[in-house]
């Protein structure tokens, strides 16, 4: 029997793509879905994802919870914990199309949530790391559910399938969102579990990578010491994991995250004046374990904004591009081309350099 | 021989505090003497008359160094020679005793300040000292074979600029 | 006298063809096994003072010395080996504790050996070193738990860090077990290559306070050479309570080792013994070590990190974790095959844990009680090469010591018998005839190309992983796999069996 993510770890090549609109202005997700699919030789149909933020403006006050169900016990299992930790003020079926090459899909849900306030008094926690907490014990403990996102005003839809299908499958085209990232998936062997697509969420940030790192288990087992669960095994969730300790938890501007994950090279660092290279040292004294080493590209997204960013020696292609309020990131120039065949600015950010693009008005990334 | 690639005048020097008393330097330097040149157990096994060591190991322990001409600025031996066969090298700068022109009359040891030439009656009776392995046209013996690196040149450019 | 019932333990066999009866062998052996008949003509030997050290050997210059084991067999027996006879007619004969040096050298099965590391085949690529760069800088010392960064500034600055360049260094060795000369070339080798070296309880001598930068001063039970300059000429201060080869137990510095220069960096009287005390006696817990931390960290304004040392014991990582917590910046665990200058045979063979599993069981609960990234952990004891700091540093490590390895780089043949202080190679001696035949500067520059040697290695070996800077193989146990363990074991290095 194969095992699935989280029981064992799988390498996987992949593509990704992203799309802002730096005014907030909504768009489909037609556009994203166009990029993705261009570079349909990327993946392999064993995964494909898609995240959106500004989808649901009605309820932008609510966590939005989408989960997958493997069966309906689950469900029962989920939503009594569910309703024990939260007030539940909406739910319902996240519709889907029928797609052929679809197939396999779980019981999809979206629940609008608040934590409830005894809950919250009880277990003595922020409201972000209480619902942290919810979505690592369900994740970890009910078998057959998997909570997909759980930020506000956003949402994941993701499955087994080429992204252009999964697209398809979620009605992409009826949604409007301001930030769009796309994921096709290339692993190298998995049984196709739905849970294990990217991208990868917590709270609002959400993950796309390309990439296989070598730092995984170092990377891993030092976010494990903050409390974080890596159920999946995958790069894409210690990524995430790594952000939300370094940005939300530590509070650190997004330039020094940046310079914790890929660092400067040591002689580069030589070369920096003195009070610079003071700070980039205990950066990497006192961060070298979120470095991340081996070859990815990232988009990480959440709502103020995105951050696109290569590996250090750049090992995996990245291309940005901008037109007007548009800020387009891809694995490739002709994914961006697909959908803005003529950008004003198309370029290959060095490694280490990342594409910082926050809404307008918003001072960084968090909060 | 192929003096070309001493182009500087060179001195041993050794370092007592590493010398190790070993006097593996005195047997390299018979050896590379001797008619079988470098070949040790030739030349132990088969000469009865092996040549004398132009180094000598000085030791008073823990004190110990190995011992050669100096090759002096302002050699004694060179003016106490009767026969001019002990000159100084202008271009190298070593002091070298000619043997053929050598008498063996022993002047240039009386005159030595460091006792480092010695009677050799091995063959014709002549004066022995370091001739820093000019013949062989390699680094000098005791030098290269110190285990310990005790023994080392360094060229001496005072009075010869290159 | 009654007749010893040992035999020879090795037989010096000289090839009378190649002898030239220069008499190397005679004046180099310190034990007087070579002796010349000046009637004779011949170089004799006399095997019962053979130690096997090979001095002879080398230096022999027509290669005319081999030593063989002596061929000599008891009745073949699986429970009375040789080693067990052998032992008996020497305590029956002395009536004392059996004395040896170096590590321990029985075959406990060492499992660097048993793990395999990882390489990047097409989902990811190897790196190459020769046209990448590729980082082995490693800083040690106590981290916060998060930087606070203002203003693109440090808000607070770090605590002190040793920056290495190479996360390698040299253990502790002291002045008085090791010679001035081969303290010298530790000092000289690990200036030149950013790294550290390690006083030992010897004190430090006067001549080496220059090398501070590189220098770790030991403080250890019988505070020898201890006062305020002492503390302030290295980067950093480690308390040494226990040693892999020897846990439980002191030291001993027999008085006739104590020389001049030994008693004065020693600050004790010549030719007295130094004796250092099983425990630290103001140390008999986990709060005495804390005060002791900190009365070393007030003596050095908080400008040094401060190490301490234990040895790999059974109850090592909770031990380790009181040590991060009573406020060490810096762990050193030594596993029970590091070497030492003497200690009795019993305990050396029998007393610690393998590095491995104190390592892995060390990180596994500093990570567990959520303090790894605080403290720095340094593992030690029988590291041989450049595979096996790779494989602890993926286990856990932020860097390793190495004292054996180094020994032998200056010349040590592993003869075992540092305790004696007849060491040929002028190492573990005092004899000054002897100490001279260590020239620092060869033993330095020996010193240096095996530490680049192995960083090269290492760096190959990064970069077949697809990884450029060490810190990212620190803790990263999916390089490792197991071959040839038990389940058990697999799981207490935190590891998977290869193929899995």
């Amino acid at each position: 029997m194969l095992l699935r993510e989280g029981n064992i770890r799988i390498p996987s090549g992949c593509a990704i793509s992203g799309i802002m609109n730096k005014k907030g202005l909504l768009f489909s997700g037609d556009d994203i879905v166009k990029s993705i699919a261009l570079m349909h030789e990327r993946s392999n149909g064993l995964g494909g994802g898609f995240a959106a933020y500004g989808i649901y403006p009605e309820y932008k006050d609510l966590y939005a919870f989408h989960v997958f169900y493997h069966h309906s016990g689950a469900k029962e299992d989920a939503e009594t914990f569910l309703k024990k930790h939260f007030e539940i003020k909406l739910s319902g079926e996240i519709p889907t199309r029928k797609v052929p090459s679809i197939k396999d899909a779980p019981i999809i849900w979206r629940y609008f949530v608040l934590p409830r306030e005894d809950k919250l008094m009880e277990w003595g926690l922020t409201e972000e790391e209480f619902v942290v907490r919810c979505v690592m014990r369900i994740n970890s403990s009910i078998d057959g559910a998997f909570v997909v996102s759980s930020g506000k005003n956003m949402g994941v839809f993701k499955g087994v399938g080429y992204p252009e299908d999964i697209g398809e499958f979620y009605m992409l085209d009826t949604y409007k969102a301001y930030i769009w990232t796309a994921h096709g998936r290339f692993p190298t062997n998995t049984p196709g579990w739905w849970g294990g697509a990217h991208p990868f969420t917590l709270l609002d940030w959400s993950v796309v990578h390309n990439g296989e790192i070598s730092s995984y288990d170092a990377n891993r087992r030092w976010v494990e010491m903050f409390g974080y669960k890596c159920t999946l095994q995958t790069d894409t969730e210690v990524i995430t994991y790594i952000f939300d300790l370094l940005i939300r938890r530590h509070g650190l501007p997004l330039d020094i995250v940046v310079t914790a994950l890929a660092a400067p090279l040591w002689d580069e660092i030589e070369r920096m004046d003195d009070e610079r290279q003071e700070l980039v040292k205990a950066i990497r004294a006192v961060y070298g374990s979120t470095l991340i080493n081996g070859p990815f590209s990232i988009i990480l997204a959440c709502k103020n904004g995105i951050l696109a960013l290569n590996d250090r020696i750049k090992l995996r292609p990245m291309v940005a591009a901008t037109k007007g309020d548009f800020v387009f990131v891809a694995s490739e120039e002709s994914a961006i081309r697909a959908v803005c065949p003529q950008p004003e600015r198309v370029w290959a950010p060095m490694g280490g350099e990342p594409v910082i693009a926050l809404l307008e008005g918003v001072e960084d990334i968090w909060p | 021989m192929d003096k070309s690639n001493i182009t500087a005048p060179k001195r041993i020097y050794a370092k007592e505090d590493v010398c190790i008393g070993c006097r593996l330097c005195e047997i390299h330097c018979i050896a590379a003497h001797s008619k079988y040149r470098h070949d040790l157990i030739k030349t132990f096994k088969k000469l009865s008359k092996r040549p004398l060591p132009r180094i000598v190991v000085e030791e008073d322990v823990p004190l110990s160094f190995g011992l050669q001409c100096r090759h002096c600025d302002d050699p004694e031996c060179v003016k106490a020679c009767i026969t001019g066969a002990m000159q100084k090298d202008p271009k190298t700068g070593l002091v070298i005793n000619d043997t053929e022109r050598c008498i063996g009359c022993w002047t240039c040891i009386l005159a030595c300040p460091y006792g480092v030439i010695r009677r050799d009656y091995t063959n014709k009776k002549v004066a022995s000292k370091c001739d820093f392995c000019l013949e062989s046209g390699l680094e000098p013996a005791c030098v290269k074979n110190c285990p310990n690196e005790a023994l080392y040149i360094k060229n001496t450019i005072k009075y010869y600029d290159l | 006298m009654a007749i010893s019932l040992l035999t020879p333990e090795f037989i010096i066999e000289r090839n009378d063809e190649r002898c030239i009866r220069c008499q190397v062998c005679v004046r180099q052996c310190a034990n007087l096994a070579h002796i010349y008949d000046e009637e004779e003509d011949r170089v004799l030997a006399d095997d019962s003072k053979c130690v096997n050290c090979h001095r002879c050997v080398t230096l022999c210059p027509t290669r005319a010395i081999t030593i063989r084991k002596n061929p000599l067999e008891f009745k073949e027996n699986a429970n009375w080996t040789a080693s067990a006879i052998r032992e008996i007619y020497k305590q029956a004969e002395t009536g004392g504790i059996l004395l040896t040096g170096m590590g321990n050298d029985k075959p406990y099965p060492v499992y660097w050996d048993r793990m395999l590391i990882n390489a990047s085949q097409v989902t990811n690529p190897s790196i190459d070193p020769l046209r990448e760069p590729m980082e082995l800088k490693t800083f040690l010392g106590r981290k916060p738990e998060m930087l606070k960064v203002e203003n693109g500034k440090l808000k607070e600055k770090l605590p002190p860090q040793l920056e290495l360049e190479v996360p390698i260094m040299f253990s502790a060795m002291s002045f008085g077990s090791i010679s001035f000369n081969a303290c010298q070339a530790l000092a000289m080798a690990a200036s030149e290559l950013g790294i550290m070296y390690n006083t030992g309880e010897g004190g430090l001598h006067k001549d080496l306070r220059k090398y501070g930068k590189n220098t770790i001063v030991q403080v250890a039970s019988g505070r020898f050479g201890v006062d305020p300059e002492y503390l302030n000429a290295g980067a950093a201060i480690e308390i040494k309570i226990g040693q892999g080869a020897k846990p439980g137990i002191g030291g001993h510095l027999p008085g006739e080792k104590v020389t001049a220069q030994i008693s004065q960096t020693r600050m004790i009287p010549l030719g007295s013994d130094a004796i250092s005390p099983a425990p630290h006696h103001d140390i008999y817990s986990i709060e005495d070590l804390r005060q002791l931390i900190f009365s070393l960290k007030e003596a050095t304004d908080y400008q040094k990190p401060v190490a301490v040392k234990i040895a790999a014991v059974h109850n090592v990582a909770a031990i380790c974790s009181g040590i991060a917590r009573a406020g060490a910046d810096i762990i050193v665990i030594d596993g029970f095959r590091g070497g030492t200058g003497a200690a009795p045979l019993r305990i050396r063979d029998n007393v610690g844990i393998p590095i491995e599993f104190a390592l892995a069981a060390v990180d596994t609960r500093l990570r567990q009680e959520g303090i790894r990234s605080q403290v720095s952990l340094v593992c030690a004891g029988g590291i041989r090469n450049s595979a096996d700091v790779i494989k602890a540093i993926a286990l856990g490590a932020d860097a390793v010591y190495i004292g054996q390895a180094a020994l032998i780089a200056m010349g040590c043949h592993m003869c075992q018998k540092c305790y004696t202080g007849k060491c040929n190679w002028g190492i573990a001696t005092q004899d000054p005839n002897l100490v001279k035949r260590l020239n620092p500067e060869i033993g330095a520059r020996r010193l240096v190309n095996l530490i680049k040697a192995w960083a090269h290695e290492m760096k190959e070996m990064l970069g077949g992983m697809g990884i450029n800077a060490i810190e990212s193989l620190r803790g990263n146990r999916f390089m490792l796999r197991g071959i040839g363990l038990t389940s058990r074991e697999l799981d207490i290095l935190g590891i998977k069996a290869a193929g899995e």
